[in-house]
């Protein structure tokens, strides 16, 4: 499933003030709240920090701090597909590497960057816990493993056709 | 009679296309006019056999693999019987010599039962812990898990029990239980496994341990790279809330305990245990400093008790057959079980479940089958990415906690990791100080600061600039980092990075 957002802003501040409210009174509610805007709408929107702070009672630095510290949260829009490649050490074993490059190559993108199209953010993933049938990636919310380049290359127009 | 057939909905055999493949089961049984149940059930962990398709018979389970949907076909033309000639039959499941050699205690039911089906989980001894600790009061639960001497099986194996007991005896008004499921070693996935294929089990051991402390509330804190455990567990306490094995008056006693998952977001450090209760707090997870220990201040300041998900899985058996049947496992002070994950360059990854005192040898050899590659294997690192290489002058130490620690080492999560002769190990080496660089915390010097360091070192060894002199430096780096670190993320980083250097110095250009 891709998750980029075609909301109009009025629908975006809408969406975020249902998941603030949602989590009213929840202990710790912010990492939460972020990853359910994340769900949602692909990415943190920078200015959705003012109305989760005033939610959380806390300043707008430390819903900031919070969101750039974790890597799994993003502040600009991803591409419509995201592929995890793993380059942890038991990937490495079989190849990570050869097929971070490839992947590069073939995207005509480096890591952690978003094809011009806009169709797949290529990103490192550092275990995907699939480490007795590396290498693995991910794409979106689903897993491969034992993935070869051409195994690669047809998941990538499987993935194209579908949007 | 109808058959019975059994697909993995584990995410090793997911990814490998375990979904087409039942698929076509149900498309052939159609075609083929054959009635039969098709069961999604957890994973064997015998990952190179991924997906592994599974037939019940009047001998038991004969199995397949690994099936491509393409040969599904074949298989029902040669008939589903124990007999058949197909060149992807193995025979009975029970008697494929990886399985049938290990001492599977934790991971009994794995292979064996849906994930999410109750009566399943309790046919095969599930809440039988349960069920007894309710008979027993909290000092008398914490005594057994004293007496099996289960040790921490996230990495630091510390004793359960006293963990248990300190949030017991402290006094507060609210308790907590954490799960730590934020397994992030490369080479480790029996947490992931445990949430995906017996979730129950995990459920059962967080309730003992919330009986055992007076804790009502507990946490799992499970990574985000593994949206099927979430998905998995968080229908789990569903189906054990409704059922009454969660929530208030667990079983119609007088107990309360309640469920909640976290999800992480993708940082290594969250996995050390403070920086997992501040990322659970809302905040950066930023390790904190001890003491106080979290077992007297822990979650929101409360007692916690935090440990990871393999200890709270072992707890149910624990209960339900007696610390002394446990702890006849095990050698030393190693007591009971452990699940080795074989990963990486391995003809036979999965998970072993062996009590502890083989040797790595055995491991790689008997069950592994050696390299995946076909190639001879140069290092093995045991422990995750802060875990020593260990060379092959070492490969017949016991695997038991104080012999690894006697050579530098650590058994950590149980994370095997092979790699062939052609690994650079000043590579994997540099990897290492990067890695650390990338995930840590930043709160204290010798791991922020060190980790960026040691990889401008490591590439000056690399292109020869002063190389001897870097050596002195990097291992003076390493001893500040060990010994300056407040946590396992710096302290315990030298451990790749002096192990590659010590045992394969070749690599680094020195001779």
């Amino acid at each position: 499933m891709s998750v980029a957002t075609s909301k109009s802003p009025l629908e975006v501040q809408r969406t975020i003030h249902e998941i603030l409210e949602r989590h009213a009174g929840v202990q710790g509610a912010l990492l939460p709240i972020l990853h359910d805007i994340q769900d949602v709408l692909g990415f943190i929107p920078a200015d959705s920090v003012s109305d989760i702070a005033a939610a959380l009672n806390l300043s707008r630095a430390e819903v900031h701090g919070v969101i750039t510290y974790y890597h799994h949260f993003r502040m600009t829009v991803p591409g419509r597909h995201i592929i995890r490649i793993c380059r942890a050490e038991a990937c490495q074993s079989m190849g990570a590497e050869a097929l971070m490059v490839h992947a590069e190559k073939q995207l005509s993108c480096s890591a952690h960057q978003t094809t011009e199209d806009g169709v797949f953010t290529l990103e490192a993933a550092y275990c995907l816990g699939l480490c007795a049938s590396s290498p693995a990636i991910s794409i979106n919310d689903e897993v491969y493993a034992r993935v070869s380049t051409a195994d690669f290359n047809a998941l990538i127009a499987e993935t194209r056709g579908q949007t | 009679m109808s058959t019975t057939i059994y697909v993995s909905r584990d995410s090793a055999a997911l990814a490998v296309g375990a979904n087409r493949v039942a698929q076509k089961i149900l498309e052939q049984a159609k075609l083929k006019n054959i009635e039969l149940s098709l069961v999604r059930n957890s994973s064997r962990g015998m990952f190179w056999l991924e997906p592994l398709v599974e037939i019940s018979t009047p001998l038991g389970r004969v199995a397949f693999g690994p099936v491509t949907p393409e040969s599904v076909a074949s298989i029902f033309e040669q008939g589903l019987g124990e007999a058949s000639q197909h060149p992807l039959y193995l025979g009975l499941t029970e008697d494929i010599p990886f399985l049938k050699n290990q001492e599977r205690l934790t991971f009994a039911r794995m292979g064996i039962t849906d994930p999410l089906s109750l009566s399943d989980y309790e046919e095969h001894g599930g809440y039988e812990g349960l069920r007894r600790a309710l008979t027993l009061s909290g000092t008398q639960i914490v005594q057994e898990v004293l007496d099996s001497g289960l040790r921490g099986r996230g990495g630091a194996a510390f004793p359960a029990g006293i963990k248990w007991k300190t949030v017991a005896n402290t006094p507060s008004e609210q308790r907590y239980v954490v799960c730590n499921a934020d397994e992030g070693d490369s080479g480790t996935f029996s947490d992931r496994m445990t949430m995906e294929g017996d979730p129950f089990m995990l459920i059962e051991g967080m309730t003992i341990a919330g009986i055992a402390t007076g804790a009502t509330q507990g946490y799992i804190y499970v990574r985000s790279e593994y949206p099927h455990a979430i998905a998995t567990l968080t229908e789990a306490i569903q189906i054990a809330e409704s059922a009454g094995f969660l929530g208030r008056n667990i079983l119609d006693s007088e107990h309360c305990f309640s469920l909640q998952v976290r999800k992480a977001a993708g940082s290594y450090v969250c996995g050390e245990e403070t920086a997992m209760l501040e990322s659970i707090e809302g905040r950066r997870g930023i390790v904190r400093a001890k003491p106080p220990l979290p077992a007297v201040q822990g979650l929101f300041n409360q007692p916690t008790v935090i440990n990871n998900v393999i200890t709270l899985a072992s707890v149910p058996i624990i209960m339900a057959k007696g610390a002394g049947f446990y702890k006849s496992f095990g050698v030393g002070r190693s007591l009971g079980t452990l699940p080795f994950q074989l990963a990486g360059n391995i003809k036979q990854g999965g998970l072993v479940e062996k009590a502890f005192g083989l040797s790595l040898r055995d491991l790689i050899f008997k069950f592994g089958a050696g390299s995946r590659s076909g190639r001879p294997i140069k290092a093995i690192q045991v422990g995750g990415p802060l875990g020593t290489y260990i060379p092959e002058s070492q490969w017949d130490l016991p695997l038991d906690y104080e012999a690894y620690l006697a050579i530098g080492g650590t058994l950590g999560h149980g994370g095997i990791v092979v790699h062939d002769d052609t690994a650079d190990m000043s590579k994997l080496a540099r990897y290492a100080m990067e890695f650390c660089a990338l995930e840590s915390c930043g709160k204290c010097t010798p791991c922020r600061i060190g980790s960026t360091r040691g990889v401008e070192v490591l590439d000056k060894m690399a292109s020869n600039q002063n190389r001897e002199q870097q050596v002195v430096l990097l291992r003076d780096l390493c001893n500040t980092m060990t010994y300056g670190s407040l946590c396992a993320m710096g302290g315990m980083t030298p451990n790749p990075v002096l192990s590659a250097l010590n045992h394969f110095p070749k690599d680094f250009g020195l001779v």
